[in-house]
């Protein structure tokens, strides 16, 4: 079957098969799944307030999810998102409160510039040991996040700490928020939705039109030809975990300067991680990681209306594990299919 | 009264019929050499003997009883021993350790050291194989790794006992000592099979040669009635047909040129020793080799793939050694590489985009950052139509063509980059007649062209069809330039094997 058709075709049927599970699920636990469905759909887009939470969810979903799509399609197993997101909106929240005097046409980008380049540089430390020494990247990032996590803890509850509470720095100057687009009672969804979508819209160029799409794409794909095709395997490694890495720091700077203005104790609350089911649901591609990322935002948004009417909430989590399950096992499917082919 | 009998033994691989109707006769108390070049299938076949694999057909009789050996623990209870080329020693524990694990003498519950010990001790006296027994493996020298593992199987009750290629790691007076332990265990009645390709040791050493090429036996030769060169003939086959005919051409001048070449391999070792030659413009300098004997190292080097220990490398007269591959094509070299898979293609990638791997940056491919599509569409559709690939679909992914096509694909992309001077390695390992021949040719239009060519194949008969001069390669060392009208090809085979060219010559 055709490749392309095949990559649409996986995480829709996923999602219907999970879909079906579900409701054996919720009929079992003895709920309508009618009404259970219903009330999700109602939760994540029956109205205004419910649309903008949606978006506001899907956000940061969408960048992480091409982080990590965008270092799978260079070969990168980039597991820390999740730290890069941090440490950018950490150092930018730093910065961005003393923006003040600053144009919002200035501090905003100059604010974002921040969080992506720290984003880019904490991953290209894995990337720059991976080229130089062999060090798997899976492992370095995990040990990046951990330090992430507590550097910002430290910050939040030392050097940066206002209040009482929960650990948070001081808010970000009037300039460097992010416009707003909608806002329903407190709720207000900002231009991060935009960002995202643009971001996408740079990662399909950036893969599929330039010269630097095709050399990153060639060390993933078989860094020998690379290598012999005058390609330098080390700086391209490098550049894919810089690139991945300043992906997520942009996530990290949507949710400072779109949701919480400052930088909370739970900012990236495990945004990273799901980065890595995303770009998986989306198959890494641009598009489809947009999609997932739509999906996931809308069942975590939803999923409250749908415990109002008895069903547990962590019925979405079942949805989203199926998903995940099922698109994983159809790789696993085709490399073993792909292996018996080279047997033969 | 023959110890091992093997008898039509059949062996496939995916795609290669490794073992084609083998039949190997091993007298009781002899040393029997099994020659061949690597690949020839002497490793599989010995791998079926100690029950790593199994024979597809055929029958092997041990002391003349017909047996089945499903794994080593098999060959092993019918006394057959084996040392591999790569020991399997474990670098922490002690030599007396290492040879009674597994079948450890124990003291009740316990480990029994001091038995392990003596009897250790008492098999090396025996053999005069001398090894420190209380030493820890990664302590001591590979030549007395090597002793290790034949006690082993000492140890283990061997009387047959499986040498693959056991002095490939050793120095010149390691393979005298294990020379010297092998006639000591064939004097007390052990028989030997003893894998090489050199045949200067084979000579030495064995009492009968089965020799093997392609997977088949060649040849089965008394060792004091045979000599050198009848044992080159049986290895590197016989015959050299000149299926493209080669108009003659005056090359011009030195276009490339290394000198002094000192390259080492991912081991560490040295792989090319001291090497020197040029190559001119409109020439096509051949270089024959067993596989393995450094050519790889050397081709790696040249193309800027490896860096090297020492010596020069001149292109058009200029230093490039040190040079990336980039820049050495953009200097206009061409490299057709020896794996198509590892280096020559991206399976993943279209056929498009494999076209232009390595002028991707450039025009008319791209313009800044941006790649420019249609040029790349062009030009692809233009390349594939000249070279005949198949399918003619440029989307197709590069691993989707079959070999043939796939190699086409690679030389038409180092060809249309007009180069001044071409590496080509292997250009037609696995491919049918049809597209030897219609490689082969464009090799020789490139000649005519001017274009300096350095062409290493394994096999003999394209070197002799293609090259203006050959050398022949034998453990990184250049061991003689001869012409091709000049030589025979058991000259070549004894070269290949470690003859230099003067005693080649004497025979």
């Amino acid at each position: 079957m055709n490749k392309k058709v095949m990559a649409i075709l996986v995480p829709v049927v996923s999602v219907l098969i999970a879909l079906a599970i579900s409701t054996v699920i919720i009929l079992l636990i003895g709920k309508n799944p009618i009404d259970a469905y219903g009330a999700l759909i109602k939760g994540s887009f029956g109205s205004k307030q419910a649309i903008a939470d949606t978006v506001i969810k899907t956000t940061p979903l969408i960048l992480t999810g091409l982080a990590v799509g965008f270092g799978f399609r260079a070969g990168v197993f980039n597991i820390g998102a999740e730290g890069q997101m941090v440490m950018g909106a950490l150092i930018a929240a730093t910065f961005a409160s003393n923006f003040g005097s600053l144009p919002p046409l200035l501090a905003i980008p100059l604010t974002i510039l921040i969080a992506m380049s720290v984003g880019a540089g904490y991953a290209a430390i894995a990337g720059f040991l991976k080229a130089k020494t062999g060090a798997h990247e899976v492992v370095t990032t995990i040990m990046l996040n951990w330090i992430a996590t507590y550097f910002a803890s430290y910050m939040v509850t030392g050097p940066l700490k206002v209040g009482s509470g929960t650990p948070k720095s001081p808010e970000i100057s009037d300039s460097c928020q992010l416009p707003v687009l909608m806002k329903v009672g407190a709720i207000e969804m900002s231009a991060g939705i935009i960002i995202a979508i643009i971001a996408a819209i740079f990662m399909y160029i950036l893969l599929n039109k330039t010269t630097t799409g095709y050399e990153v794409k060639a060390v993933g794909f078989n860094p020998y030809a690379a290598e012999y095709g005058g390609i330098s395997v080390g700086k391209n490694i490098v550049l894919a975990m810089a690139i991945s890495g300043a992906l997520a720091g942009l996530a990290g700077a949507t949710e400072l300067m779109g949701v919480h203005h400052r930088f909370l104790g739970e900012l990236s609350g495990g945004k990273g991680f799901d980065g890595i089911s995303i770009a998986l649901i989306g198959q890494n591609n641009p598009i489809g990681i947009i999609f997932a990322a739509f999906l996931i935002g809308a069942l975590r948004t939803g999923s409250n209306e749908m415990q109002f009417i008895g069903v547990p909430k962590h019925m979405v989590m079942i949805i989203q594990g199926i998903v995940i399950f099922l698109v994983a096992a159809d790789r696993i499917v085709r490399t073993i299919m792909i292996r018996k082919r080279v047997e033969k | 009264m023959y110890a091992v009998e093997m008898v039509n033994i059949v062996k496939r691989f995916p795609g290669v019929l490794a073992n084609d109707h083998v039949t190997v006769r091993v007298k009781k108390g002899e040393i029997h050499a099994i020659v061949g070049e690597n690949g020839a299938g002497k490793s599989t076949l010995m791998n079926q003997l100690y029950g790593l694999y199994h024979p597809d057909e055929g029958e092997i009789f041990i002391n003349g009883e017909k047996v089945v050996i499903r794994g080593p623990k098999d060959a092993i209870k019918l006394g057959i021993g084996m040392v591999h080329q790569h020991f399997m020693l474990v670098d922490t524990l002690t030599v007396a350790e290492n040879v009674v694990l597994g079948s450890e003498p124990v003291k009740g519950l316990n480990f029994d050291m001091k038995k392990a010990r003596q009897e250790v001790k008492e098999l090396s006296e025996k053999y005069g194989l001398f090894v420190d027994v209380d030493a820890k493996i990664e302590d001591i020298p590979v030549g007395m790794q090597q002793r290790v593992e034949i006690i082993k199987t000492l140890y283990r009750g061997a009387n047959i006992i499986i040498l693959d290629e056991p002095t490939a790691v050793l120095t010149p007076q390691e393979v005298e000592e294990l020379f010297e332990i092998m006639r000591k265990l064939k004097n007390d009645g052990k028989t030997i099979l003893f894998i090489s390709h050199k045949l200067h040791e084979v000579m030495e050493i064995s009492n009968r040669i089965t020799v093997m090429r392609l997977g088949k036996v060649t040849g089965e030769l008394e060792t004091s009635k045979t000599n050198p060169k009848e044992i080159a003939r049986h290895m590197v086959g016989r015959d050299v047909v000149l299926r493209v005919s080669k108009e003659p051409h005056e090359p011009k001048d030195v276009i490339f040129e290394i000198k002094d070449l000192v390259v080492k391999d991912n081991r560490g070792l040295t792989a090319v020793n001291d090497v020197s030659f040029n190559v001119r413009k409109g020439e096509i300098v051949g270089i024959a080799g067993v596989a393995g004997n450094g050519q790889t190292e050397l081709v790696e080097a040249i193309t800027g793939l490896r860096k090297i220990e020492s010596g020069h490398i001149y292109f058009e007269g200029k230093e490039v050694a040190g040079f990336t591959p980039r820049q050495l094509r953009e200097l206009g070299m061409s490299h057709i590489p020896e794996d198509r898979l590892k280096h020559g293609l991206i399976e993943e990638f279209e056929a498009y985009y494999n076209i232009i791997l390595g002028q991707h940056y450039r025009n008319p491919f791209a313009n800044g950052a941006f790649l420019n599509h249609n040029n790349i569409f062009k030009y692809s559709e233009d390349l594939m139509e000249e070279f005949d690939v198949r399918p003619r679909k440029i989307d197709h992914l590069g691993g989707n063509f079959s070999g043939g096509n796939q190699q086409k694909l690679v030389v038409g992309r180092e060809i249309r980059t007009n180069p001044k001077f071409l590496v080509v390695a292997q250009p037609t390992r696995g491919l049918d007649v049809g597209a030897i021949e219609f490689i082969h040719k464009q090799i020789l239009k490139m000649r005519s062209l001017d274009v300096g060519i350095l062409l290493i194949s394994m096999e003999l008969e394209e070197i002799f069809s293609l090259s203006d001069r050959i050398l022949v390669m034998y453990e990184g060392e250049i061991m003689g330039e001869v012409k091709p009208e000049e030589t025979t090809i058991e000259e070549v085979g004894l070269m290949m094997t470690g003859h230099r060219i003067e005693e080649a010559r004497r025979g």
